[in-house]
Formats: C-alpha cells, structure tokens, sequence
C-alpha cells in the first residue's frame, strides 16, 4: 500500500515538474495531449475494463461536448457558460445514447455504439448549419481561470495536468466505491448480480454517464487545445484511437489508459513527422495488440518479464503465469 | 399461509411446454425436494420463480404477494435466494469480496460511487460472519479462482444464506462433489434455522432424502406425485418415473 | 410528380446496391457471429479496383462488365486470405476478431489513400445503359434501373443457393447452430472462408456498380459500413430476408431523408434503428435465415 501510494506521489511529481526539465514547446504540447486523451481513455476504460461494453462511438460523445463549446462561444458567451453547456449536453447526449445501446451487450453492443457514432459523425459533416461541416469551427480564446492564462503550452499543459488528476482521482475512487464493485460484477455475472438483487441495466447506465462525462471533458480539453474541432476528430479512427489506448495499456487497469494514450500520441506525433500514414499505423497497432498482447502493455509485459524472469532463474512457469495471460479486468479478448 | 405457492403456471419454448399447469405450496419452515429426471423442467421452475423467466399463464406467490409480475431482482429484496446448478460466482476477486457483493445487493450502499468498500467495516464484519456459517472464514482473503468446487460450492452457499432470504431456492447444491464434500454441504444445510423455507432440487432422490419433509416429483413439466417422503418413495408412480416400468 | 417517382426509383437503386452490400455482412454475421467492420473497405476496393481496370491503367481497357466481376473476384480472394491468416488465429474470440477487422479496416483505407489519392474517382456509366427510360410523365435513368434488376437478380440467385444448394444447406446448418454443425461433419472452418470471400466479393462488386453513382473516393468505406450496420440490425443478422427488406427501407429513408432533411439525411437513419431496437431488438427477421 505505501509502495503504492510512493509511486503515485512520484508520478505526480514528475509530471508537475516536467515542464521545468523539458522546456521546449513542443514536447510539452505532447505532453498536454497525452493527458487530454488519458481522460478519453479513461472514459472508454470505464465500460471496456469495468463494464465489459466495448464502445465504437465514443468519439461522437467527445466530439459533441467539442461542439457544443465551440457553438456556445461563437454564439457570444463566455468561457465558463461554454463549458457547463457542454458537460451538461454531453451528459444528455450520453444518456440517449446508452438508452439506445444498452438495449444489447456484447457484440451486437458494439455493432450498435459504431452505428450511433458514424451518425453523430455524420450529422457534424452535414449539418452545415450548426458545425460549419468539413471546413470545421474555429475557437480563437482560452479560458483563463482564476487571471491565468491557457494561452501558452505551459499554462495549458498545467491546466491539463489538474483536469487529469482530478479525472484519475474520480476513477480510483469509483472503481474502489460500492458501485464500482457492482459494476464490476456486472461484467463477469451478469445473471447472478440480477438474482443478488441487482438493477444490472440501471448500473451499465449509469457507468455509461460516467464514461461520458470523461469524454465530454476531454472533448472540451481537446477543443481548447486544438482551438478547432471538425468532423474529423468524431469519425471511426477517432472512436478506434481511443479504445486502442483503453487496451492498449490494459483494460480495466487505473494507469494502463494512461500508458495507452502516452503509446498512441507519441506514435502519432512521431509517425506524422516522418510519413503521413497515421491511420494505417494505427490499424496496424491494433492489429499487433490484439493478436499478439491481447491484455495490454502493462499486464503483457508483466506477464513477459516475469517469464523472462523465471527462465533466467531456470524454473518453468508455473499455472497462475499463465492464467494471468488472459486480461486482468478487462474482457475476453 | 404458504411460504411459496405457484398456481397453475405454465411455460412453454417454442412448441415445447417445459411446465404445465403447476401447483406448488410450501409452507413456512418447510424443506422441500422436487426431484425428477433430465429435462422434467426442474430448472426452468426454478426460473420461473425467481422471474428469471416469465410465465406464459399462472402465478407466483410470495408469503401471500403476488409476485408474478415483479422483477426478478426485486424478488431478492422481498427474501427469495437462490443458488445455481452451473456455478456462477465471481472468480476474479476473493472470497470475501464474493460475499460482500452477496450483501451489497441488499443495501443501498451499491448505489454509492464515492466511499471504499474495502472501508465498510460493518458489511465486511457480516461477509466474515456469513463465510463463517459455511466454514470458510479462515480463507476469506482466497481469490476465489484458487478454490477447490466444494468450496466454491459453500460460497454459494454462504452468499444466498447472507442475504438472510426467507425463501431459499438450491439448484441441486449437491452436484459435482466429492463424498466428503457432500458431508460437508449436508451439514450445513442441516444447520440452516427453521425460520428459512428451503427448496432443493435434486436429480437423484437418495442424496437429499434424509433433509427434507416433503417430496414433488416433477415429469416433462408436470407434477406426478407429491407427498411426505415416504409417500412419494412408495408410490408406483414414482418407480415408474425412475425404473421406466 | 416526376421529382417524387424519380427519388422513389433512386431509394431503390440505392436499396438494391445495399442489399448486395449487406446481404453478405450478414450471412458473415450470421455464420461467424461477429461484424465485418472491413466490409466498407471492401465495397471501396471493389470500387478502386474496377476503376483502375476500366481506366486502362494496367495496359489493357477492359469492358465495365468485365472489370467488376475482376474486383469482385479479387475482393473475394482478399477477403478470405484475411480470414485465413488473421481471423482463424483468433477463432472463439469474437471481441478480437472484430477488433482485427477493425484494424484492418484502417489499414486499407489508408493503403487506398497511398494508391489511388484523395482525389474523387468518376466512373462512366456502362456502354448502352448511358440513356434514359420513360414511363408516363417520367424519365429514368436507365442505369439506375439497370442496378435495381442486377440486386433483384442476386436475391434470387443467393435465395436459390441457399435454399436448394449443398452449400446453402451446409450455411444454414451453420447459422443455425455452429457446434451442430460440426457434429454433423460439416467443415465450418472451411465453410468460414467461404462464405467470408463471398461476402467479400458481393461487397466489392457492389463497389463497382455503385461507383457510376456514387463515384469513389475516401472515405466511401465509412459512409457505406454504417449503412450496412443499420440494414441489418433492422432486418435482423443472419437474415437474407432481412437484409433484403432492411435494404430497401433504408433506400427509402436515406434517398428521401437526403431530399428533404439535406442536413439531417445521416441522423433520420437513427429513428428506425432506434424504434426496432426498442421494439424487436432482434430485427425484423432476426432468427429466419431466407
């Protein structure tokens, strides 16, 4: 416990005082990113790992939370009314949402949250009216509370980083909580937490609005770090990116969402600074994870240096190695 | 007033009618076996009562309430447990954590997002307590994973028995265990207080003769014979079920 | 009047070419239990594929006819090699094989992207069919009219083949119950592959007929794979029948949504969706294969 909570102080430290050690613009906007889709990831890892519900769509609920702030702000309101509106909308937008997926799980779950978010993709295409369509809207401020300014990558990647602790700190607190717990048995015994005494559909629920929450705040994140948002940032490969990070890291883990988007953005920054193929790389990542790590990073490597581990003291594995090979608290994958 | 009762109910899947017209009426206290071969439609009963599945005619009472219409997992909160043939626990966490969620159905703590369960003393005093009634408080810690099936069994066991239900459904509890695990599970059943009204199913009528006081026998979904244990034993319908006479 | 009768024969059209698009996403569905998120990209590179042999790029101009069913087929082999080599890996993890095929699904997208750029690509009406058909105060045309028999053709033609053939009957064996399947000695695993590239080839020539209409371009794969999602979650998976209905009630919708809502066309698709969810969550012919 106090190793742990060691880590997590160390952590902090580090990225509060990364700023100070790596100055360059640059590499702090990477930074900033990283978080501000950690928070997606999260949101995704809610249903993924917790919940068992692998969303396709969760870039639309991300992306109308985008919207809606860059709508209220044109419309001539400040920053603050901006961002209710969009917590507020992306919690209802959310709801109809679930209310519409839940009425399946499994595969038919994910058949159906791709479906709802090719619409909402295809609404900020079309509705040119409210979104501008291809050409996208532009946000020309940032917010800055309390008299400080998100204006530089500094101020913003400190903003960040206070959003992203909150955001980790709502999440540890959920999945420990009661609900979390219950939510948890809804994963793995649907059937019985019914029987137990459970409202299974009322828990998926609300952990869903949960979800969405954490997207709506990165969408608002992304938006003013972007100082833009247009249909691009809400089709398939958007919804893809996310649940990649969510697993990519290891489902149903507090830090593997983390690990996730750190891999994913700095691939993305990397690969786009040579070549122009993001999305093929990312099908590819994709690809490579689920057939060869389907547990994630963290827990699959894990799992690979301890093999090293074992080999290199000359002892077999034993069977709990590899009964740890399937996904620790994430789904079968 | 019965604990139990279920009126004329019926069911069918397709074309199949897996129950037909059954009437049942277990008096409080009661320990009851309904006993039939494969596919006499024990199970889907058992479904039927705890509202896992929906009748298509009849009804299901509940110390006099009709609960025909009222959500399975209510019927949790109104005092029916059950436990299932095929295991269904939750293998990932320990056993105590089992047993917590057996008793955080009840309570509307599972509502809250914001305390630690790991925090509520009280809930995990009376998991231990539970665990305790089955015999398995010194390996409460135990991912369940690491179980052996009887014990697992217990767990189920312990968990419905948690819920302090009035009404206690075991879906042949008795299934897949060794000799000396079926000792175990006897015992324990045994000990269960007066004041819960037991239904079991069992395939094989000797295993659980000795612990109950009445007997339905049930056929393609029908009940043939019911009757105290001995009157069930001796009745020509019954070797007829059994010896295929 | 001519405007409505001509929007009616567009969302049938467009209907027909749906149905071939989906009626092979949901036998896959039906067959293999998961979506085939890359069947976009498949009516896409049926598309891609059949322009390029068209445009003479290869050295030789080939006839339109022609050069679908060369799409079609190499779709079909495309489609069953991934089943092959990534899907079989991962045979009773339905999760990761959708996930595979979303991946891939990117991949080729992207590979698309590189090989025939960002740029529209219009392909000419077929040789004889470039006129127009009257009927009454109407004009049609004829193309388009041309699509709706070839669609009516394939229904056919697929009803038949499963319905009176070997093969069909080994399909619907497998729809029904995999692991009876299996008892019976049915090959499913061969069977996959199969009935993966047919699904695969009706999609890519789907591609191609479409592409007179819809012309081609990036991004046609994530316009057209959510089409085929709702066809088939409102017919119900597994579901010739369905797909077939579905097809057309989207043509319907999304023909008549675009001329009237231009803004709304892609969100009045989610009523329907949404009200046979709610309904009949298993579609309107979810469980009857034909």
């Amino acid at each position: 416990m106090s190793s742990r909570r060691a880590a997590i102080v160390a952590g902090i430290v580090v990225l509060v005082a990364l700023p100070f050690v790596i100055s360059e613009d640059y590499y702090i906007n990477i930074a900033s990113q990283i978080l501000l889709y950690a928070i997606f990831a999260l949101g995704i890892d809610v249903l993924v790992g917790y919940a068992g519900l692998v969303s396709l769509g969760h870039a639309g609920l991300f992306g109308i939370a985008a919207y809606i702030v860059a709508n209220v702000l044109a419309a001539g309101y400040g920053h603050t009314v901006a961002i209710v509106a969009a917590l507020i909308g992306g919690l209802i937008a959310t709801a109809g949402f679930a209310a519409v997926a839940l009425r399946s799980v499994g595969i038919t779950f994910i058949m159906i949250t791709l479906a709802l978010g090719e619409i909402i993709w295809g609404l900020a295409y079309r509705w040119i009216s409210v979104t501008n369509g291809d050409n996208g809207i532009s946000v020309t401020t940032r917010p800055a509370p309390f008299g400080l300014s998100l204006a530089s990558p500094r101020g913003f990647y400190d903003a960040t980083l206070i959003v992203f602790l909150l955001a980790m700190a709502a999440m540890a607190i959920f999945v420990s909580s009661p609900l979390g717990a219950a939510l948890a048995g809804t994963r793995d015994q649907p059937r019985r937490m019914n029987a137990l005494g459970y409202h299974v559909w009322m828990i998926r629920f609300l952990a869903f609005l949960f979800s969405g929450f954490l997207s709506s705040v990165s969408g608002i994140l992304f938006v003013y770090y972007n100082e833009f948002i247009s249909p691009q940032a809400l089709a398939l490969p958007a919804s893809a990116a996310g649940l990649l990070m969510a697993i990519a890291g290891g489902a149903g883990t507090l830090f593997g969402p983390v690990v996730g988007s750190a891999l994913v953005v700095i691939v993305q920054n990397v690969v786009s600074a040579y070549i122009t193929r993001w999305n093929f790389m990312l099908g590819a990542i994709f690809v490579a994870i689920v057939v060869f790590m389907p547990e994630g990073l963290v827990p699959g490597s894990v799992r690979f240096g301890r093999a090293i581990w074992r080999a290199a003291r000359g002892r077999k594995p034993t069977p709990s190695d590899r009964a740890s090979a399937t996904p620790i608290g994430g789904p079968r994958l | 007033m019965s604990a139990l009762a279920v009126k004329t109910l019926s069911k069918s899947f397709g074309g199949l009618r897996v129950t037909t017209n059954v009437n049942l009426s277990v008096e409080p206290g009661e320990r009851r076996l309904i006993i039939g071969p494969n596919g006499a439609g024990k199970t889907t009963l058992f479904n039927l009562i705890t509202g896992e599945l929906a009748p298509d005619s009849g009804a299901v009472l509940l110390f006099d309430r009709n609960i025909t219409r009222t959500a399975s997992r209510k019927r949790a909160h109104l005092g029916m447990a059950r436990t299932y043939q095929i295991i269904t626990l939750f293998p990932r966490d320990t056993i105590l954590h089992n047993a917590m969620l057996a008793l955080l159905g009840l309570s509307t703590l599972r509502w809250n997002p914001f305390t630690r369960l790991s925090r509520q003393q009280h809930l995990m005093a009376r998991a231990r307590a539970a665990l305790g009634r089955v015999g398995l408080e010194h390996m409460a810690g135990r991912p369940l994973a690491e179980t052996s099936y009887g014990e697992k069994r217990r767990v189920e066991i312990a968990m419905a028995l948690a819920q302090e239900p009035r009404v206690l459904l075991l879906d042949e509890p008795f299934a897949g265990l060794s000799i000396d695990e079926r000792r175990d599970v006897r015992e324990l059943l045994k000990s269960i207080p007066r004041d819960v009204t037991v239904i079991m199913i069992e395939h094989d009528m000797d295993t659980a003769l000795d612990l109950v006081d009445r007997i339905t026998l049930l056929h393609f979904g029908e009940v043939i014979v019911e009757g105290t244990r001995a009157e069930v034993v001796a009745d020509p319908r019954t070797r007829e079920v059994y010896l295929g006479e | 009047m001519s405007f409505w009768l001509l929007l009616t024969v567009n969302s049938i059209t467009f209907g027909g070419l749906l149905f071939l698009l989906s009626a092979g996403f949901s036998l896959i569905f039906g067959l293999m239990r998961i979506p085939n998120l890359t069947h976009g990209s498949m009516f896409m590179v049926g598309a891609y594929l059949g322009s390029t042999f068209l445009s003479g790029a290869l050295g030789f101009t080939s006839d339109f006819w022609v050069a679908a069913i060369l799409s079609a087929i190499e779709v079909a082999v495309l489609g069953a090699v991934m089943e092959r080599l990534l899907l079989r890996r991962l045979a009773g993890q339905p999760l990761a094989q959708v996930l595979v095929t979303l991946g891939v699904s990117l991949m080729v997208a992207d590979l698309c992207l590189m090989g025939w750029g960002g740029d529209p690509i219009s392909v000419a009406t077929p040789e004889g069919l470039g006129g127009f058909v009257r009927a009454g105060p109407a004009v049609f045309p004829l193309y388009r009219v041309a699509v709706i028999g070839i669609a009516v053709v394939f229904a056919v033609v697929l009803w038949l083949m499963l319905d009176r053939t070997r093969l069909g009957a080994k399909i619907r064996a497998g729809v029904d119950d995999p692991q009876m399947a299996r008892v019976v000695g049915i090959r499913v695993s061969q069977l996959f592959t199969i009935v993966f590239g047919l699904g695969a080839g009706l999609a890519g020539f789907a591609g191609m007929i479409g592409a007179p209409i819809l012309s081609v371009y990036p991004g046609l794969d994530q316009d057209m794979l959510p089409l085929a999602l709702v066809v088939v979650i409102l017919g119900g998976t597994g579901s010739l029948l369905g797909s077939f209905v579905g097809s057309i009630l989207i043509g319907f919708i999304y023909n008549f949504g675009q001329a009237l809502l231009p803004e709304l066309a892609y969100f009045v698709l989610f009523l329907p969706m949404v009200i046979v969810l709610v309904v009949r969550p298993q579609g309107l012919f979810g469980g009857q294969i034909l």
